[in-house]
């Protein structure tokens, strides 16, 4: 795989490789879209350990809520502490400033099940 | 008699259009799983005239307590209604409208709500109420759940022992199917001690919660208890009578984190037990974690005031399993005649209706203790509008009695107080009971020993 | 249109109820300065007539079902007859204690039980409680009975089965009583999809949880199928009755294989919505859950009414007396001024007007599932390159004087527009509601900037939501 390469999840979250042993991960362009105004976030505990598509965290629209799911096995290293206060972040900039956690990498094998951008968008289209 | 409208051939017009012959055509799927269904009500119904005179039957066969002075309480009292509530509440804008979610086209429930809200949050002196729960009961479950889930590691509830006992059974069954255990404080002397709470608040109790007054109408000492549970870093969740708040410190100023309460007291009938009305009030922190609707005041697309709920997402309808609760249908309508009697009251008539219950309570308790005849249960506690006495013959007996000389002279205690000997009684005396009323009632009471 | 008008705590007049001072005989007031509150009541008195005024100005600044059309799918937005509201308010209802005994509250006792007896009949079951307080109060009383009675037979399960066209509130009410929730799926023309079903039915299952009529308004023709299957693992069948309006007298839960039901008599026995309650949400259940059933139970021995209190194996209470009283006597008001052709002819008048509308409308909105519905239906606000959303369709019928149907539910229907209009609606209602959605219809292909910006004949336009949760501002303050 290339390194910088953005990988998805099929509940729409994106994947980054973040350093040598970590991910940075956080909600597609798509799902804020889909979202709308976000207004608030509930983001997990550092050094909590989480399995594979395990809710770690809560993003919450005036309307709607989702879950973000752990993308792999592995523990909270780091969380976008901001985002309590500026939610919006996610909806300005989620491949950027609207990250919410980076997570240990035990395995990068686990990175082979994701989708890569071409396959993520037949995803979605397939899904509208 | 039936409410419906379609005229014989608007239905046949109606068929016509659909391209069927009768109304059975749109129900096969159903005769195909039921056959022939039998219902036993009789088939005909009644016009609104046979109505009348069948619920007439009814209202009949309840004995007739309209001159019998009202001294019961024990959940549920017996206070004034200014007419002002039913007028405004009768009003069909209000009666016959639904859940306010389309606030374009419900301003007028949704301020009324945010205008509830204002009054409880003020009279309990909490940042944030919502818009009502069942009643006193769910009302408190509720608040204990909210604070129970915000611990991962104690479970526990202490719950003071003296909590009306109806109210307590409904915390057991809301918390049946959670990971939570509930824990009773004992209560002597129908109190609680700061002594054994302090003792009991081991490391595995995250909430305490208590009524005040308690089930017997004594006051705890608020200000103890959240010294207490503050420092043994305890959620407090209290229940609270809110019509003594306009005389009556809040358990808000010693720390609390929920207040609760029945609001029946507040503008609605008896109504033989509900509709009742409970009220929830928290911290401004705990507003994501609230069960409930929220109103909300803010602008619309061009910059005009306006409401609207609000923090929806911790609603059923939206987050589904993971809501802060499932409540769907509120109490609304007894909500708005709350908002109308507290509105009626305003500041001056919520300090006036306290003082004169509290006048009225003290003059009858007064007399009763003073002829010797019946004694007191803790004479060293304070209470609001209830109170019990010790009598010499059982309290189920003596209400029996009283009844007989035209009297509701209150509540056998152990209806609802689980520690309560059986001759001891509940009596309520609220801002109806006139002076003439209490003189005779303390005649008639004395005189039966 | 009405101004706004302003808070109550911004009126500043004479008081509009005191009490004078109790001509204190002798007796001292003899509360401790210790209980007594410190500091001043921050808010303004207001006089009887501002009273008067301020909420009866607000009260015009609703919209409800006396006042026009209300097709909100799924709560049953009906007539709410007038005798009712007077028959509940009279003083011998209004104004008994509900701890007196039994001897005096007789009429009270009989119109519960006659309540209960007419509920179980229309149900088909054999037991009865009136003592939740709403729907989704009776959905959390039925599911801890259903919890009661595993338990008692020593079995330990831990999920209860729920269709993705479920209401919010089952999922919620099945998440309190401690157990997990596994979704069913639906199939393409809307009803429960049996392989899934089948698939998930497993000896840990509790129970499945059904709305009959569903929510997109289909009846589960594979009802008897579905509860066979359910029984056949040792687990019972709930009944949400939300819709039970559509099969009055032409179905019995009780019958098709339900052990238990709730019925809203808010939506189904015309008691008014009161602007979100109070609402009644009784249940009905077969012999092997009675015991179950929350405390007290309303008895009749010969002509003579009592309350039953023995506990186990009940699961106890849900509400701190019998439930909401006024409500249940509103109910069998409707129940006897119907009787059981009165209540037949309901379902069919409410199923024969959802069809005629949606077979009018369906040329104009795409129609979620193209058949025979029962007493709702659903459509869908979404067009292939239109920027107008449900939303918009929905904020532009409060303009024209209606109220908006239910939206963006049921979830599994994309821009779900949900319609029902209930037997009391008049083919001249109907007929001008269909004329007004061709008309929004043909603004969202024409004029779809028009619809965006609805509503701009209400008191206030759309309303800033966003800023409502990130500036909180939920009580008034000086």
């Amino acid at each position: 795989m290339i390194s910088d390469e953005i990988l998805y999840t099929r509940t729409h979250e994106w994947i980054k490789k973040d350093g040598e042993n970590s991910v940075k991960i956080g909600l597609t362009d798509h799902a804020q879209e889909e979202l709308g105004d976000i207004v608030g976030v509930e983001l997990p505990e550092l050094d909590a350990e989480f399995a594979k598509e395990d809710p770690i965290g809560v993003i919450e629209s005036v309307k709607a809520v989702s879950d973000v799911n752990c993308p792999i096995n592995g523990k909270i290293i780091e969380i976008n502490e901001i985002l309590e206060e500026t939610p919006e972040l996610i909806n300005e900039d989620p491949f950027g400033k609207g990250w919410v956690a980076k997570i240990e990498l035990e395995d990068e094998s686990e990175l082979d099940e994701l989708m890569n951008q071409e396959e993520y968008q037949s995803f979605i289209d397939a899904e509208e | 008699m039936d409410y419906t409208l379609l005229t014989d051939q608007d239905k046949e017009k109606m068929l016509a259009f659909l391209n069927i012959d009768c109304v059975e055509e749109l129900f096969t799927d159903i005769a195909k799983t039921q056959g022939k269904c039998e219902i036993n009500l009789p088939s005909d119904g009644k016009s609104e005239n046979e109505l009348i005179k069948m619920f007439r039957g009814f209202a009949e066969k309840n004995i007739d307590i309209s001159k019998m002075p009202n001294f019961m309480g024990g959940g549920a009292y017996d206070h004034f209604i200014p007419s002002v509530v039913d007028s405004i509440s009768s009003r069909s804008d209000f009666n016959t409208a639904y859940t306010p979610y389309q606030p374009e086209v419900s301003q007028g429930t949704l301020q009324a709500i945010y205008e509830f809200q204002s009054f409880i949050s003020h009279l309990t002196g909490m940042e944030v109420s919502n818009a009502s729960m069942y009643d006193g009961a769910s009302a408190m479950a509720e608040g204990c759940l909210m604070m129970l889930r915000q611990n991962r590691k104690k479970k526990k509830l202490l719950l003071a022992s003296n909590v009306n006992s109806l109210w307590k059974q409904v915390v057991y069954t809301y918390l049946t199917g959670t990971e939570y255990e509930i824990i009773e404080l004992p209560a002597d002397d129908g109190m609680i001690s700061s002594d054994v709470l302090e003792k009991m608040l081991d490391d595995e109790i995250s909430v305490f919660a208590y009524s005040q007054p308690n089930a017997f109408g004594y006051l705890e000492d608020s200000e103890k208890i959240g010294e207490i549970l503050k420092e043994k870093g305890v959620y407090h969740v209290a229940s609270v009578d809110p019509l003594m708040l306009g005389v009556i410190e809040t358990p808000a100023t010693y720390g609390a984190d929920v207040i609760v309460g029945e609001g029946q007291s507040l503008g609605n009938y008896l109504n033989y037990g509900g509709p009742y009305l409970g009220f929830f009030a928290t911290t401004k922190k705990n507003i994501r974690k609230m069960p409930g609707r929220v109103v909300g005041r803010t602008v619309d697309s061009k910059g005009r005031s306006g409401f609207v709920l609000t923090y929806q997402t911790r609603e059923q309808h939206i987050r589904r399993e993971k809501a802060t609760s499932n409540i769907c249908s509120n109490q609304a309508l007894c909500a708005l005649r709350a908002c109308v009697y507290m509105s009626l009251l305003g500041k001056d008539g919520l300090v006036s209706i306290g003082k004169n219950v509290i006048q009225k309570s003290h003059y009858m308790y007064d007399k009763l203790i003073e002829s010797g005849k019946v004694e007191p249960v803790n004479s060293e506690a304070s209470f609001f509008k209830e109170f019990p006495v010790r009598l010499p013959i059982a309290a189920s007996a003596f209400t029996s009695i009283m009844r007989q000389k035209g009297i509701l002279a209150g509540v056998p205690a152990w209806f609802v107080c689980a520690d309560s000997d059986k001759n001891t009684v509940l009596i309520t005396v609220t801002e109806k009971r006139t002076k003439e009323e209490i003189d005779d009632a303390v005649l008639k009471i004395t005189s039966l020993f | 249109m009405n101004e706004r008008e302003d808070l109550i705590f911004n009126i500043n007049s004479q008081c509009g109820l005191t009490f004078p001072e109790f001509e204190n005989t002798g007796s001292q007031n003899d509360i401790p300065e210790k209980f007594l509150r410190k500091s001043a009541l921050e808010i303004n008195n207001a006089g009887e007539f501002d009273v008067v005024r301020h909420f009866t100005r607000l009260s015009r600044q609703n919209h409800s079902v006396d006042v026009g059309f209300y097709p909100l799918g799924s709560c049953t937005m009906k007539y709410n007859p007038k005798i009712n509201e007077t028959i509940c308010s009279m003083d011998e209802f209004t104004r008994v204690h509900p701890l007196l005994p039994a001897s005096f509250t007789q009429g009270n006792l009989e119109i519960m039980w006659e309540l209960g007896e007419a509920l179980k009949d229309i149900t088909g079951m054999d037991g009865v409680t009136l003592q939740p307080a709403a729907g989704a109060h009776g959905e959390f009383a039925g599911i801890l009975m259903i919890r009661a009675y595993h338990i008692d037979r020593g079995d330990k399960r831990a999920t209860i089965l729920i269709p993705d066209s479920a209401h919010g509130t089952n999922p919620s009410s099945v998440a309190m009583c401690g157990y997990s929730v596994k979704e069913i799926k639906s199939t393409k023309d809307g009803t429960i999809d049996m392989d899934d079903l089948k698939e998930k039915l497993t000896t840990d299952v509790a129970g499945l949880m059904i709305t009959n009529p569903n929510t997109l308004g289909l009846f589960e023709t594979d009802i008897l199928k579905i509860a066979e299957m359910v029984h056949s693992v040792g687990a019972l069948l709930y009944n949400d009755g939300a819709n039970l309006n559509a099969i009055l007298g032409k179905c019995r839960p009780g019958d098709i294989g339900f052990d238990i039901s709730h019925i809203n008599l808010h939506k189904t026995f015309s008691t008014p919505h009161g602007g979100g309650g109070p609402g009644s949400g009784p249940l009905t259940v077969k012999k092997h859950l009675v015991e179950y059933l929350p405390l007290p139970i309303i008895e009749k021995d010969k002509e003579k009414y009592s309350m039953r209190w023995d506990k186990e194996p009940s699961i106890g209470k849900v509400s701190s007396f019998y439930g909401n009283f006024g409500v249940l006597v509103r109910a069998l008001a409707y129940i006897k001024a119907l009787g059981a052709d009165g209540l037949k002819k309901v379902s069919e008048t409410a199923v024969l007007n959802a069809n005629y509308l949606k077979e009018h409308l369906k040329k104009y909105y795409k129609l979620a599932f193209d058949k025979t519905c029962m007493h709702e239906f659903v459509l869908s606000g979404f067009e292939k390159d239109s920027s107008v959303h449900t939303i918009d369709i929905a904020k532009r019928l409060l303009d024209y004087g209606y109220h908006a149907p239910t939206i963006y539910f049921p979830l599994i229907v994309k821009e779900a527009i949900m319609i029902e209009p209930t037997e009391t609606e008049s083919l001249k209602s109907m007929d001008e509601f269909i004329e007004i959605m061709i008309k929004i219809h043909e603004e969202r292909k024409n004029n779809p900037e028009l619809l965006h910006n609805a509503p701009c004949n209400t008191i206030v336009s759309r309303l800033d939501e966003v800023k409502a949760i990130k500036q909180p501002d939920v009580c008034w303050n000086k």
